[in-house]
């Protein structure tokens, strides 16, 4: 089983949101779309699910959806804050999809509870969704979403409404449980950590279009370019000169649009190659941050100032002359055609 | 002692309208009722309970309760799929379709009574259907009247309604028939049931309604209450059937406000936008085209009428509204009694915004305690109260309680008014109330911290968000006070009538010219309140005319 799409274009008034998106999803994979807010990504989950009209092809298992209704694709769509029936109790929302297909009362009170046994909410089943928490409620809306085992899960950020610690332990959370029940997934989302927990593939969306897709190791280790370098939460871009000088010091050949680097890309080290002076630092629970004026060409107009990290016992003084190591694995050259665009 | 200070200033807000409505309210509602209880200096409820007990009566209760529940479940059902479609689909003249479907809740029930008369007698376009003088034609003047509140009701709380647990619902395989049946009608049930007991009410306490439509064969309690004042003098009888109504009311209006709901300002929600007509909305299309044909053929027929002397088109009766008609059926001209009407809806108009605003703003702001949210809450209820209690009580109790010093109060100018605000209070406190509910406390908190005393607080947050519905409700205010009749036909003075008060005189003198001009007169008070009402939706307040 797997999903197609082919040139997926939306409008809203003219307005392009989404535009000739092509993706495939393969059966069993979770799928991230990773993107700022507003470049389209829920309206192409939104396309995908029949809720909005679009043109080009949206295929599954080669039978085209188009004229398919929402409630005829076998497709559970999961809303940032849940959705949850304010009128049913958790028990109620979540045995909702098998009531429609009139399965009989004792399935159904199974299945909701080995549903709730799933997603940790045992004891659940006669609350109101309005006395649960944010993290409760999205439990239940993934229960909810699960009940019929949905040929494809739609998630539309599906935790961007929670805080952080709780964002990450669920973020973990869900990816076991889709594992466990095997479902084939597509989630959209802004935060590239999250996309990193739970995903298998990731396509990059910005202004509408699809700027790069394919495994997530292969998308993290060779970003596109600049901006997706910076959607995919590497700190800082390089090109020209400076671009030639870190990744020579990394051994790495810079792509044609550069070099991106992550926050800890640049480690002080006393044999390494490139040489500077500090200009300040501070420390972090893990390690102390600093920032190195290294000796060597100018980066736009900000000076050759690098981040740079060392461990919490090395003593420090600002304006001392340092040495510093480049960490290759932290290191992504950009722009490298052989990965663009394929899936 | 800030809590001491919070009930001072809750006290001094509510003590205006809270004294006003026991003076002109309570006080009349009470006489009425005492002069029941009392006989000849003596407490006599005996006579109160033997009156309940005639055959008569028992009668007059039965229609009333049962044209009033199959008038409601009739308007219900034609209202929900007009909400529908004038609030959740896009099409070119949904914006005057929706004025006109509001038109009639202002219309004043004489004039819709004649227009009914016009449409169903023996020669009007629908004299075939033989409903002239049977309780379908009185049905069919309620649900005329009363569809709007549903439409009104449920479509605003359609308009509002979150689009994403039907799409959530519709993912897991609901179809749009499952859709509307398990999601979106369980969301909607408060609007529904709170439009519907209010119909009720207006249904159960319709005067003009059924004494024009009804005539002697069929009564309800409150033409019954007419009856017993004015024509039988029987104030004990009259007095019992108050009471009974005014517990129904009550009783109804605790239900209703128990399941009004108050949209949480800080829960995010997208509203959708209008989608575009598709074929599988054609039956809900029928039924609006149905329900919009139900208050238009009246008002068509009402046109023509006014438009015909002696089998000519003519302007004739239009042009006869300059005089007082013939015979001198009138003490004063028409246009003069427009220009009446007009003066006394200004001053109706300022008094019930003033009346609503410190109302609202006494309901809405957040409690401190148990006690002063219950308190809040009663007083909420309190205010509701003119919405069913019956016009004639009011109006006749106005002439029994505030005829002696201090409050002789019969000829002051401001009596007419006054009354016609009491009955568009609850309308415009219900507007305002949901607006100043959905500001954000926090907003004027951001504001107060930034260096904003509470008066620029207030002009900063709140002004903005209530501007519009404050001009909106005025208007709707406006129209209300120029159609209003119940009430005023008991304490206006012959010589300064309003326009509504006119029309009956006309229409009860002979000669067809009188008719002509009466149909006339209330083409163009149709026409006034339809243009308030048309400037009134252009300012887009969600919340306007539901109750």
């Amino acid at each position: 089983m797997v999903l197609e799409l082919r040139d997926v274009s939306v409008a809203y008034d003219g307005v392009p949101a989404v535009q000739g998106v092509d993706l495939t999803l393969d059966d069993g994979q979770v799928l991230a779309v990773l993107g700022p807010s507003g470049c389209g990504k829920s309206t192409l989950l939104r396309a995908v699910a029949g809720l909005e009209p679009a043109s080009g092809a949206i295929a599954w298992d080669g039978r085209d959806l188009a004229g398919v209704p929402t409630h005829r694709r076998g497709f559970a769509l999961m809303f940032q804050d849940g959705q949850l029936f304010g009128h049913l109790t958790v028990a109620g929302n979540v045995g909702y999809a098998l009531r429609l297909r009139r399965r009989p009362r004792a399935e159904v009170r199974a299945r909701v509870a080995e549903l709730l046994e799933l997603t940790g909410l045992s004891g659940y089943a006669d609350r109101l969704p309005g006395t649960l928490s944010g993290g409760e409620r999205q439990r239940v809306a993934l229960a909810r979403s699960l009940a019929v085992e949905p040929r494809l899960l739609l998630l539309d950020e599906p935790l961007s409404a929670l805080d952080v610690g709780l964002r990450e332990r669920l973020a973990t959370d869900l990816r076991a449980i889709l594992r466990a029940a095997g479902t084939t997934a597509l989630w959209v989302t802004h935060d590239h950590e999250e996309a990193f927990v739970v995903a298998d593939r990731l396509a990059v969306m910005r202004a509408g279009r699809v700027l790069q897709s394919g495994a997530i190791d292969e998308v993290w280790r060779a970003p596109v370019d600049a901006d997706t370098a910076l959607l995919l939460g590497y700190a800082r871009t390089l090109d020209g000169a400076a671009a030639a000088m870190i990744g020579g010091a990394a051994g790495i050949e810079p792509g044609p649009e550069g070099l991106a680097l992550r926050r800890s890309a640049l480690r002080l080290d006393d044999d390494g190659p490139l040489t500077g002076v500090l200009e300040s630092f501070r420390p972090t629970p893990d390690q102390v941050r600093l920032r190195v004026r290294l000796d060597g060409p100018d980066v736009g107009g900000s000076a050759p100032l690098y981040d740079a990290v060392a461990p919490l016992d090395r003593p420090l003084v600002v304006g001392e002359r340092v040495r510093v190591v480049v960490d290759p694995t932290r290191v992504a050259p950009l722009g490298s055609r052989s990965l663009r665009g394929s899936l | 002692m800030p809590m001491r200070r919070a009930h001072l200033q809750l006290a001094a807000l509510a003590a205006v309208p809270v004294v006003v409505l026991a003076v002109f309210f309570v006080l009349p509602v009470a006489g009425m009722v005492h002069r029941g209880f009392v006989v000849d200096g003596r407490y006599d409820p005996g006579a109160v309970l033997e009156v309940l007990g005639r055959a008569r009566v028992h009668r007059v209760v039965r229609f009333t309760l049962w044209s009033s529940a199959a008038a409601t479940l009739i308007a219900t059902l034609l209202g929900l799929p007009a909400a529908f479609v004038l609030h959740r689909l896009d099409f070119p003249g949904r914006r005057l379709l929706r004025v006109v479907v509001l038109v009639p809740f202002v219309l004043p029930t004489v004039v819709v009574g004649v227009a009914l008369r016009e449409l169903l007698g023996e020669s009007g376009p629908l004299g075939g259907l033989g409903l002239d003088g049977t309780a379908g034609a009185i049905l069919i003047g309620l649900v005329f009247f009363n569809v709007s509140v549903v439409v009104r009701t449920v479509g605003a709380a359609w308009e509002g309604l979150d689009p994403r647990p039907g799409e959530a619902a519709a993912a897991l395989g609901a179809s749009p028939w499952q859709v509307l049946r398990t999601v979106t009608l369980p969301a909607l049930r408060p609007a529904i049931v709170s439009a519907a007991s209010v119909v009720f009410l207006f249904c159960a306490t319709a005067f003009g309604i059924v004494l024009t439509l009804g005539g002697l064969r069929y009564s309800s309690v409150e033409t019954e209450i007419y009856l017993l004042t004015t024509q039988l003098l029987d104030l004990q009888a009259a007095a019992a059937l108050s009471i009974v109504q005014l517990l129904a009311v009550v009783l109804l209006l605790a239900l209703a406000a128990r399941l009004r709901q108050v949209p949480d300002p800080t829960q995010r929600r997208v509203v959708p936008r209008p989608r575009p007509v598709r074929r599988s909305d054609l039956p809900a299309m029928a039924v609006t085209a149905a329900v919009v044909a139900l208050v238009v053929l009246p008002m068509l027929t009402l046109l023509r009428g006014a438009l015909r002397v002696d089998g000519h088109w003519s302007l004739d009766h239009f042009r006869a509204l300059r005089t007082t008609g013939g015979d001198n059926a009138l003490a004063v001209p028409v246009t003069e009694a427009i220009a009446t009407s007009w003066r006394i809806a200004v001053d109706a108009t300022w008094m019930s915004l003033t009346l609503g605003v410190l109302v609202a703003v006494v309901v809405t702001r957040r409690s401190t305690g148990r006690v002063e949210r219950r308190v809040r809450g009663l007083l909420d209820g309190f205010f509701m109260l003119p919405l069913g209690v019956s016009a004639v009580t009011l109006g006749f109790g106005f002439l029994i309680t505030l005829d002696r010093p201090p409050l002789d109060l019969r000829d002051s100018p401001l009596l007419v008014p006054l009354a016609q605000a009491l009955v568009a209070l609850p309308i415009v406190v219900r507007t305002l109330v949901p607006v100043l509910a959905g500001i954000d406390p926090r907003q004027r908190q951001a504001a107060a911290s930034l260096g904003a005393g509470p008066l620029r607080a207030w002009i900063d947050v709140e002004l903005p968000v209530v501007w519009r519905p404050l001009l909106a409700v005025a208007g709707f205010a406006f129209a209300v006070s120029l159609g209003e009749f119940g009430a005023t036909s008991f304490l206006v003075r012959d010589d300064r009538p309003t326009l509504p008060v006119v029309i009956v005189r006309l229409l009860g003198r002979p000669g067809a010219d009188n008719y002509g001009m009466a149909l006339a007169a209330s083409v163009v008070l149709a026409v006034l309140t339809g243009a308030v009402m048309l400037a009134v939706e252009r300012l887009r307040v969600p919340s306007l005319g539901v109750l």
